[in-house]
């Protein structure tokens, strides 16, 4: 089950870049949130703050507080406690290339040393059953690579593998951009119907797909939140003349 | 809706993890925390695993240091005697007498340096001629085999060499290479003298067919990252394919081009076993090359095990550090140079 | 609008090229393609020529007993290299077990730890150098340290002089071969919560593994055929010997020995003990083939 996420003045920098500048929101708990705006605008930087990915990158820091139910993120747990409750989506499907589906997919639970053999299993089949993989990949389960599917189906694998950790958040850096359009209407009616069971933070470049799966969306530019609100009320009538001007296309 | 089960969370959970889980589950009744996430939970931070992990790693790496240093030291410390007792003058005296304990290292570094730029005289424009062959003319099918048969030659052990150059060479250069050059070029003086088949020229012949595929397989990575996109450029001004290779590959490669040549002088500075075998082993300094030589490798290989005498050993030592710093600096010169091409290089063309 | 007042250059090419520089030029160009295949040729030559020799006295000399027997004393036929094949053997596996696990974690260091950091970089170019250091003085260091402390020769002594030689090139080839894993997939293993020990045992080195072990083999055929590093460290033993701490028989010492004696029974088991050495390092060698191939087919798909 999912839980709400709390942001208060959250900063961040690449070097000497500041990429996120007093980001302040709440993302409510078992809904879909999309985050929109034109490239290096910081939306990508955001999710990663919210696994605290964005600190692998040794130049990177954050400051701020954020609150995933009633645990501060940066100050109660380590990263490696947190990326345990928070799955994240690439934007590139990226399997491990020496592990079979199944390995692809139990990865999150082997890694951290789970052995129960039977749990292995069902969490394997109930994760690709999720992310509507199940049927296709069934049958080669063990024999095939991960790296040997088409693109669509590495990254719904890539879902399933997030899954499969019982995460409480689901973050997707645009998981479709990557993707044709049928595999792009595949991840949308995933989204669908998972976020009844987890809270899910979508960044996409494409308004259309956010006006499709999400509940709310956050228009970010250069670095700052410029208005966060129902999906509905942001595409049809926004507060700011800034997102007014994106969604119509009037932006560069 | 959105915000209730915050506040239900509220009151539970003052943090610790595990206490968090339960107040999630709270909010859903649905279904008890699941195996995979109670046993998430309790899985440690992993942050001491990593500490250690970090640590020894570095310490591995750190080892590589030491290990310079301590070659460097225990090298010093062995040769405090010789260092002493003859202090730089060591380098310039011809003496190596171990009866009377008076050493000197000047036939070693002549006969070390003859040898090696004799070798590097030969190994170099042959090298270039296969790195060119190999990068710019050669059929695609035969490149495969071809770099893997010099990729061999580098296997090949130095004793093996040395076994060839002793019961191959050497008669070769006796009877039919030797005379052939006091013939045609004994005018010069370097080819004089009585000519056994052993001696500087033959040591010199085998190093260089032991640094060829060092220096040509280095002279073709760095060739091959010279981007198409100069090459096609020469091309299409008109120019024939020796001309786009001499100012469309050559001239950008040059500085690797001599880096690898430097590579192949350290090589040459630090052989031992081949050369040993067949330059005769005799400390004297003479202009033919027929003479036999010696080397600061090879006196070494040939001398240390019957060293009788603390200043024998350490002046032998002594000569062990020469050599450790010179290829130390050949080597140092010679990577610098290599990296300066190839880093920054665009993705590898051809 | 700058090439008209240049048209008046002299420098300016003829419309016409003239007919001679043409064939100067194409003459050149085909001088220079001539040279380049003769010199490939003439490289080649010594390397088929010394393969030849080698077989051909090696195979006339190799019999069961060079595989079953310890060497004849002088003027006495017959003998074997046996206890200079396990020598080798035991001296080999004393370095791999030192080398390839300093090695490789050094190079871990400078792919996922160092990279960037002018302590990476140092460490780097430390054993970019050291790889350069002649085999030779390996053999009077380790001598200095460890034979002199000790006050006998000893195998022991001959596998850190052999260690110390694989650590740079397993170094340097494993932080390359790591550098070719996508980032991306190491992204993958941290964002599902897996600690950093762990995503590189398991996922980083795992999927770099063909690479690696090329370059583990690859040291491993270099120290193979070193004679230099065990003349004052191993020493050679004309017996069998099993233990750690007593001089101990090789190979290419012992093919040293026999090929400067005066010997010919000895020269005849020099070519044989040389000819069972290449088959060795070509086999590995042609073992990181197959296995360099089968990586770059892996990471392909």
């Amino acid at each position: 089950m999912g839980v709400g996420i709390q942001v208060e003045n959250l900063n961040a920098w690449y070097g000497t870049t500041h990429t996120l500048q007093d980001i302040n929101l709440h993302i409510p708990a078992n809904h879909a949130t999309a985050l929109i705006g034109p490239s290096g605008c910081g939306k990508s930087t955001f999710v990663r703050c919210l696994n605290r990915m964005h600190e692998t990158n040794p130049i990177a820091r954050a400051t701020g507080v954020i609150k995933m139910g009633e645990l501060d993120i940066y100050k109660d747990a380590s990263p490696v406690e947190i990326r345990r409750r928070v799955g994240m989506v690439f934007q590139r499907p990226n399997p491990f290339p020496t592990m079979s589906i199944y390995d692809n997919v139990a990865s999150g639970l082997k890694l951290n040393g789970f052995r129960n053999r039977r749990i292995l299993d069902e969490t394997v089949e109930r994760s690709l059953k999720q992310a509507a993989l199940w049927e296709e990949v069934k049958d080669d389960l063990k024999k095939k690579s991960g790296a040997s599917l088409s693109g669509g189906q590495q990254q719904r694998m890539c879902i399933a593998r997030a899954l499969a950790v019982d995460p409480e958040v689901l973050l997707m850096d645009e998981p479709a951009s990557a993707l044709d359009p049928v595999s792009t209407s595949k991840i949308e009616d995933l989204i669908f119907q998972l976020k009844s069971q987890y809270t899910i933070v979508i960044v996409t470049h494409n308004m259309q797909q956010a006006a499709r799966v999400a509940e709310n969306t956050g228009f970010f530019l250069n670095g700052k939140m410029v208005e966060f609100d129902s999906t509905h009320k942001i595409f049809t009538n926004p507060k700011d003349k800034r997102t007014e001007d994106y969604i119509t296309g009037r932006f560069g | 809706m959105t915000t209730e089960p915050e506040s239900g969370s509220t009151k539970s959970a003052l943090s610790p993890v595990p206490t968090e889980f339960v107040a999630s589950a709270v909010e859903a009744p649905v279904s008890a925390p699941s195996p995979i996430r109670e046993f998430l939970s309790q899985r440690g931070s992993g942050r001491l695993a990593d500490r250690s992990f970090a640590a020894v790693m570095l310490l591995c790496s750190l080892s590589i240091f030491l290990i310079v240093l301590f070659i460097f030291f225990i090298l010093i410390s062995r040769s405090k005697l010789s260092l002493l007792a003859f202090g730089w003058k060591f380098f310039t005296r011809q003496a190596w007498d171990p009866v009377s304990g008076d050493f000197g290292a000047l036939p070693f570094i002549y006969g070390t340096l003859a040898t090696s730029f004799l070798a590097l005289l030969i190994a170099v424009p042959l090298a270039l001629g296969v790195a060119v062959f190999l990068t710019e003319l050669c059929p695609r099918s035969l490149r495969a085999p071809i770099s893997f048969l010099t990729e061999l030659l580098a296997a090949i052990p130095s004793v093996v060499y040395g076994l060839w150059a002793v019961f191959v060479l050497v008669p070769i250069m006796r009877d039919s290479l030797g005379p052939f050059l006091y013939k045609t070029l004994g005018w010069t003086g370097f080819f004089e003298g009585s000519n056994f088949g052993v001696g500087l020229l033959t040591a010199s012949i085998i190093l260089a067919i032991m640094i060829l595929p060092v220096i040509s397989s280095l002279t073709r990575d760095i060739m091959t990252s010279v981007p198409n996109s100069q090459r096609e450029g020469v091309l299409a001004l008109g120019a024939t394919r020796w001309e786009m290779i001499r100012t469309g590959v050559l001239r950008n490669s040059r500085i690797g081009i001599v880096g690898a040549v430097m590579l192949g002088l350290g090589r040459a500075l630090g052989e031992t076993m081949a050369v040993t075998m067949v330059i005769g082993n005799h400390a004297d300094i003479s202009k033919s090359l027929f003479a036999p030589g010696y080397t600061l490798a090879s006196v070494i290989a040939n001398e240390f095990s019957e060293a009788t005498g603390d200043l024998y050993l350490s002046a032998l030592i002594e000569i062990g550090l020469a050599l450790f710093l010179v290829t130390i600096v050949v080597n140092a010169i010679a990577r610098l140079m290599v990296w300066a091409v190839t880093r920054g290089a665009p993705a590898r063309a051809a | 609008m700058s090439t008209l007042p240049l048209s008046p250059n002299p420098l300016r090419t003829p419309a016409k090229p003239s007919v001679i520089n043409t064939l100067r030029r194409q003459a050149m160009n085909h001088v220079i393609t001539g040279l380049s295949i003769l010199s490939t040729v003439v490289v080649i030559a010594p390397l088929v020529a010394i393969l030849v020799y080698l077989i051909y006295k090696g195979a006339s000399s190799l019999n069961l007993a060079f595989f079953t027997h310890i060497p004849a004393p002088v003027g006495e036929q017959g003998g074997g290299m046996a206890n200079s094949i396990v020598g080798s053997g035991i001296i080999l596996f004393l370095a791999s077990l030192m080398g390839i696990p300093i090695g490789i974690s050094a190079g871990v260091y400078l792919a996922e730890f160092g990279r960037g950091s002018f302590l990476g970089n140092a460490i780097r170019f430390t054993a970019d150098v050291l790889n350069g250091v002649p085999s030779i003085v390996m053999g009077i260091s380790i001598y200095s340290l460890i034979v002199m402390q000790q006050k006998h020769f000893s195998a022991l002594a001959g596998g850190i002089a052999l260690a110390i030689m694989m650590v740079p090139t397993i170094t340097r080839t494993t932080e390359e071969m790591l550098a070719t894993v996508p980032h991306a997939i190491r992204e993958a293993a941290l964002g599902l919560g897996v600690p950093k020990w762990r995503t590189v045992l398991s996922v980083s080195l795992r999927t770099a593994s063909p690479g690696i072990i090329t370059g583990c083999m690859l040291a491993f055929a270099r120290v193979a055929g070193e004679t230099a590093p065990l003349l004052f460290t191993a020493f050679g033993n004309q017996f069998w010997s099993f233990k750690l701490n007593e001089p101990i028989a090789a190979l290419p010492l012992q093919i040293y020995v026999y090929a400067i004696s005066p010997y010919d029974e000895w020269h005849r088991l020099a070519w044989a003990g040389s000819l069972v050495l290449i088959v060795m390092i070509m086999v590995a060698v042609t073992l990181v083939r197959i296995f360099a191939n089968r990586g770059v087919l892996k990471g392909a798909s």
